[in-house]
């Protein structure tokens, strides 16, 4: 079965990646599979400097999902660029460079350092971490902000730009469309939600950041009823995420209004999760009665 | 090199209060584990797996051997799995202990649930010819186990916080009673490897460490360890979790 996709900048063999944080630069999930399996890779996020991130403990258990408070860990852009991007272009499948910041001039920098390095087929705009204390979320919740720099990314770069969102708002709709507006070539969601754990032997939160973003099964809900409300408002492709551990969950996401999807927690619990849904997305089609790919998107939207 | 196996459960056995003892059948990581390494164990329904220590290999029974705390849910339901179980497993995972040549005198201090690949160690150092000192720590009485396998490596000292058993307080009060060591190695709660590492700044050291782990594999950066010599973190699941005692903050 075809299973290929064309987005902006992007000719995937198949719309499955792993999402960004939750595969480091692919060289550890190199060892299990052969990573031109993929559609695509997001590699994590990369900011100007190098950040060390925050304190352990950095994540924590829950019902159907986990709490991650990193804090953007990354050698920083020129290190991606000359140590990371080399080696995953070795393979055969695209490369999506997730950008973050604090200040929209430090996401111009990033972008620009893409834009100037090869083998980076598109941007995924980070504007969602959830767990830094400057930056990232801040432009996220509001959407002028969004729109801003959605807009500094895109004169900064040629490459076509996904803009990843986050569910910590109550008005998806306006956020999806504030970055069109501005120029975003598709859109990444959903990103983490805030949450919180208290650890009882010790009567405190047990992360070191005390909130963190809420990933996993528990998520996919909300991330299906947010593409499937944005899908209906913009004409811009979608990337979906969240809690995808199935085929079937794959297919939810597409019906919903996603043209690709990226897997992340599930890599934790299973390292060869990618490839095996790529592996079963076809049967899982048809079972269905879908004979393409491009037949299920968007198609569960009820007018 | 980490792999996805299936793993039976052969025995599991009560050994102290809260603490299981599983011999594990599997033939790949049986015959390439070394000390200091851990296996990823997948329970049902929970989203991330357990990473356990690997406490004795057997490489003729194609076994291994892992001691665990039931601390939580995730424990709890593993303690709970009947001998016979098949676990869904990644590993040999991270770097053990690099080993110690020549006709060493090591002293291993391990504390509670940080005591178990300390054995497989013993055993391996032994074969390679030194002298075993070991330094046990536990809450109390009621948490002691592996006296007697400890006592056949070598001279052994039990203590427990309350005195309930052996010398009354911390592995770091005894330290002081051992002659001339080469080196040590040790593992335990990190309040323990700090006071460790404090009490012999001088002798040479490698310390395992434990932290929270989402991946296992290296790729998540949710298990790091402030790094002493260059800036930056080192992953406790990759780069360790054993380390030089001189490489990372604690």
């Amino acid at each position: 079965m075809d299973l290929s996709v064309e987005m902006p900048g992007l000719h995937l063999k198949n719309p499955i990646m792993p999402a960004s944080g939750c595969f480091g630069f692919g060289r550890e999930y190199s060892q299990f599979y052969d990573l031109s399996l993929l559609g695509a890779v997001i590699m994590k996020a990369a900011t100007r400097e190098e950040r060390y991130g925050n304190p352990t403990p950095r994540v924590a258990e829950t019902h159907a999902g986990m709490l991650n408070a990193i804090g953007l860990q990354n050698p920083g852009v020129e290190n991606v660029i000359t140590n990371e991007v080399p080696f995953l272009a070795k393979y055969n499948t695209s490369i999506i460079a997730n950008i973050a910041g604090s200040t929209l001039e430090e996401y111009e920098f990033v972008a620009r350092a893409f834009n100037d390095s090869p083998n980076v087929d598109a941007l995924e705009l980070n504007i969602s971490c959830p767990n830094v204390k400057e930056g990232g979320i801040q432009f996220g919740t509001d959407p002028a902000m969004a729109a801003r720099v959605t807009e500094v990314v895109k004169r900064a770069s040629n490459l076509p730009v996904y803009v990843k969102l986050s569910p910590n708002i109550s008005d998806i709709v306006s956020m999806a469309k504030a970055v069109e507006s501005a120029g975003a070539d598709g859109l990444s969601m959903i990103n983490t939600l805030t949450g919180m754990q208290i650890h009882l032997p010790t009567g405190k939160p047990l992360l070191a950041n005390s909130t963190g973003g809420l990933s996993g099964q528990a998520i996919k809900p909300i991330a299906i009823r947010m593409i499937y409300e944005v899908k209906q408002k913009v004409n811009i492709p979608i990337i979906g995420m969240g809690g995808i551990s199935t085929a079937e969950d794959v297919l939810e996401f597409l019906l919903a209004g996603a043209s690709a999807v990226a897997v992340g927690t599930a890599n934790f619990q299973n390292p060869f999760i990618c490839a095996e849904l790529i592996e079963a997305l076809p049967s899982t089609l048809n079972k269905y009665g879908f004979n393409s790919l491009q037949d299920t998107i968007g198609k569960g939207i009820a007018i | 090199m980490i792999k996805k196996e299936r793993v039976r459960i052969q025995t599991k056995r009560k050994i102290a209060k809260d603490t299981i003892e599983m011999v594990l059948e599997n033939k790949y990581i049986s015959s390439i584990a070394i000390p200091g390494q851990f296996i990823h164990i997948y329970v049902d329904g929970h989203t991330l797996r357990r990473p356990i220590s690997i406490a004795n290999v057997d490489q003729d029974a194609n076994t291994l051997t892992i001691l665990f705390k039931q601390l939580g849910s995730g424990t709890e339901q593993l303690a709970c799995s009947p001998e016979g179980t098949i676990l869904d497993v990644l590993g040999p995972s991270g770097n053990g202990f690099q080993m110690d040549t020549g006709n060493s005198t090591i002293l291993l201090i391990g504390g509670g649930i940080g005591v178990p690949p300390l054995y497989y160690l013993g055993k391996s150092l032994i074969e390679k010819g030194m002298k075993i000192i070991s330094i046990l720590g536990f809450q109390s009485s009621e948490y002691v186990f592996y006296e007697r396998e400890f006592q056949e490596l070598g001279e052994n000292l039990i203590v427990t916080n309350d005195g309930s058993y052996g010398e009354k307080g911390f592995v770091t009060d005894v330290v002081h009673t051992i002659d001339h060591i080469d080196c040590y190695y040790s593992c335990g709660p990190i309040q323990m490897l700090q006071a460790v590492t404090q009490s012999l700044p001088t002798t040479r050291g490698y310390i395992s460490l434990e932290e929270r782990m989402g991946c296992g594999v290296g790729a998540c950066f949710a298990c790091v360890v402030p790094s002493k010599k260059e800036s930056g973190y080192r992953k406790i699941c990759k780069d360790g979790p054993v380390f030089n005692a001189e490489e990372v903050k604690l």
